[in-house]
């Protein structure tokens, strides 16, 4: 698998945040093109979740652009990203506890519905069929992450492994053209992971993948491409195997090897 | 599509998937909200309707009360319950109400009631608005004191405008009881308690469609966790105004029937405490389920009631007579919160639990 090279789907040029007197991202690129997966890696306090940050609207850069099919994203907010096409992962479950995991994938799904607001405060028109139609939806993507046994449960009383296919279900189940992954692997056993893996390669078939790792073994499975970020610079970018070779990176997780696998 | 290998077991307490035939209870829930809401409201019009044949004037006076009540709370519910938002002050909405039934009665007799509070409605929805919108980016405690500020400040202004809104004494009128039509079928009494509780169970079906549905869902995601619902889609600053313009509407109409049955607006009656009662009888009836509304609004009325014939019983003093129904509910809802946090509902969900278990 190599990279594409159609025009991407999302592309960020010259992002530039400063905190204060810290720079926490200095001019930094990445572009993710359709079908690919794209692994953002670098030791804690790189800038990896304020980049995300940029991309969801969270934050606003100082310098640079973020621009979606070509066109420049501005003053975007995170609830836009949903109607944009754009999901995104947090780095916990952040599931909703009060709701049902059926629910939970339903509040993902609601961009599908096509009822507009009158059917939704009256009852009238589309409200029913949009019901019906938003809980097919996330029945068959609690079915497709195996956790269709859980569709009535509440999060809170379910295992782990099972919360992290209720949320990836969340996320994946208005078919996104971009899924924005904040390490989706924190807290999973070796077998989730193996499973994991081979959901987010079957995500890259269909949608754009952003990772973010720090999982190696992962990350080196299922990317397509790799952007290494230190101090909010890009300090290497290229396929698994021109990152594993590069020294620069090597260098920059010496001593921060331990870390791997754990909570950013 | 992918499949994941390893498919765990998902825990226990829930009911095995897929029975093999699909009980009474799960094909009423199955109905379209549009069938299955309005179903419910008509066979409980008729209950209550076949009820004030049985009690007298007194009797009809606090049915109606539980019916105005129930919406009140019920939009308190919506507001409280599922977009977890605190208001202190939604007796303000009922007063606003009220005054407005009050002044469209003595100043344009010729309107229908059902025009009354058709109005009502629209008047306090646009209060709604502005509150709400205001409101918008405080949040619990903060929000909780911004509308406990109106509940306390508004009643006031009936001070200031003596002229228009008859100041401390408030606004008397009277309204047209039974059509002729029905003269010796139904009493006045009865009228009014059917009226009040046709628009109270109106006002609910609307509520309970919104909240079965993706509005209701959206407010409960926001609820539970504001950047991950927003990140799932759902607009939350507009969501959440949404949700104080639906709930000050369902105060208004509130307010609007109480007026109605009473006869009376008065200043008095919409003090704090009526605002903290809301909240309070929320509570006990049990947050999150509408059911909860009804419960709480039974008890706001024949707490007070059963009080009031007890200390009569015990030909208690005065003093200790005007107390006893505050002691009782406040009792009463520390003992259930207590035993059962999600109030009397989450009680009776429970026995009926046990006693299916039982069988």
């Amino acid at each position: 698998m190599t990279t594409t090279t159609s025009a991407p789907l999302l592309a960020a040029e010259g992002i530039t945040v400063r905190f204060g007197g810290l720079t926490a991202l200095d001019d930094v690129g990445l572009a993710v093109a359709p079908g690919t997966v794209v692994g953002l890696i670098g030791p804690n306090g790189a800038g990896k979740t304020t980049l995300f940050n940029v991309v969801s609207g969270i934050v606003r850069p100082q310098r640079g652009a973020v621009s979606w099919k070509g066109r420049r994203l501005q003053r975007h907010r995170p609830h836009h990203l949903a109607d944009l096409g754009i999901a995104r992962t947090l780095q916990g479950l952040n599931l909703f506890p009060g709701l049902s995991a059926l629910d939970n994938v339903m509040v993902g799904a609601d961009r599908l519905a096509r009822g507009g607001a009158l059917a939704m405060l009256t009852g009238l028109g589309r409200y029913h069929s949009d019901e019906r139609r938003l809980r097919e939806r996330a029945m068959a993507a609690l079915e497709e992450f195996g956790a269709a046994d859980a569709a009535r449960a509440m999060p809170g009383t379910l295992p782990f492994g099972v919360q992290k296919r209720v949320a990836l279900a969340r996320a994946v189940v208005a078919e996104p053209e971009l899924l924005l992954l904040d390490e989706p692997a924190s807290g999973l056993s070796g077998e989730d992971i193996a499973a994991l893996g081979e959901a987010i390669r079957s995500f890259g078939a269909r949608m754009g993948v952003l990772l973010v790792e720090h999982h190696m073994d992962l990350v080196m499975d299922v990317c397509d491409h790799i952007v290494v970020l230190n101090f909010g610079e890009v300090i290497a970018t290229g396929t698994p195997a021109e990152i594993q070779a590069d020294p620069v990176v090597a260098q920059a997780y010496l001593g921060a090897a331990e870390e791997e696998g754990e909570h950013g | 599509m992918v499949s994941l290998r390893n498919h765990e077991s998902t825990g226990q307490g829930e009911q095995p998937r897929r029975a093999s035939a699909p009980s009474a209870a799960d094909r009423w829930r199955a109905l379209p909200a549009l069938v299955r809401f309005p179903l419910a409201a008509a066979a409980a019009f008729a209950a209550v309707l076949a009820l004030t044949f049985v009690t007298g004037p007194t009797g009809d006076l606090r049915i109606g009360s539980v019916g105005y009540y129930m919406l009140a709370i019920a939009g308190l519910q919506l507001l409280i319950g599922y977009s977890g938002q605190i208001s202190l002050g939604h007796g303000a909405f009922m007063f606003l109400g009220a005054y407005t039934m009050a002044l469209l009665v003595l100043h344009q007799p010729a309107l229908p009631l059902w025009l009354n509070m058709l109005i009502t409605v629209v008047l306090s929805c646009a209060a709604g608005v502005l509150v709400g919108a205001a409101t918008a980016r405080l949040h619990g405690p903060y929000l909780a004191g911004a509308t406990l500020a109106l509940a306390v400040g508004l009643p006031s202004v009936t001070v200031r405008f003596p002229e228009l809104l008859g100041g401390s004494n408030g606004l008397a009128f009277s309204t047209r009881g039974a059509p002729p039509a029905l003269a010796g079928v139904i009493t006045n009494t009865q009228w009014q308690a059917a009226a009040v509780w046709l628009t109270t169970l109106i006002g609910l079906v609307v509520l309970a469609t919104i909240s079965a549905g993706r509005l209701g869902r959206r407010m409960r995601a926001l609820r539970d966790d504001e950047s991950a619902a927003g990140l799932a889609g759902v607009p939350v600053g507009r969501t959440k105004v949404i949700a104080f313009v639906i709930s000050a509407g369902a105060g208004g109409l509130a307010g609007a029937c109480q007026a109605y049955l009473l006869g009376t607006a008065t200043p008095s009656s919409f003090t704090v405490t009526l605002s903290l009662s809301l909240l309070a009888a929320l509570v006990l009836g049990g947050l999150g389920s509408m059911w909860g509304a009804f419960f709480g609004a039974v008890a706001l009325v024949y707490v007070e009631v059963w009080g009031e014939d007890l200390a009569h019983a015990l030909s208690l003093d005065s003093n200790v007579a005007n107390n006893l129904p505050i002691v009782f509910f406040g009792v009463l809802l520390i003992l259930v919160i207590l035993v059962w946090p999600q109030g009397l509902h989450g009680m009776l969900r429970s026995l009926a639990g046990l006693v299916r278990r039982g069988r």
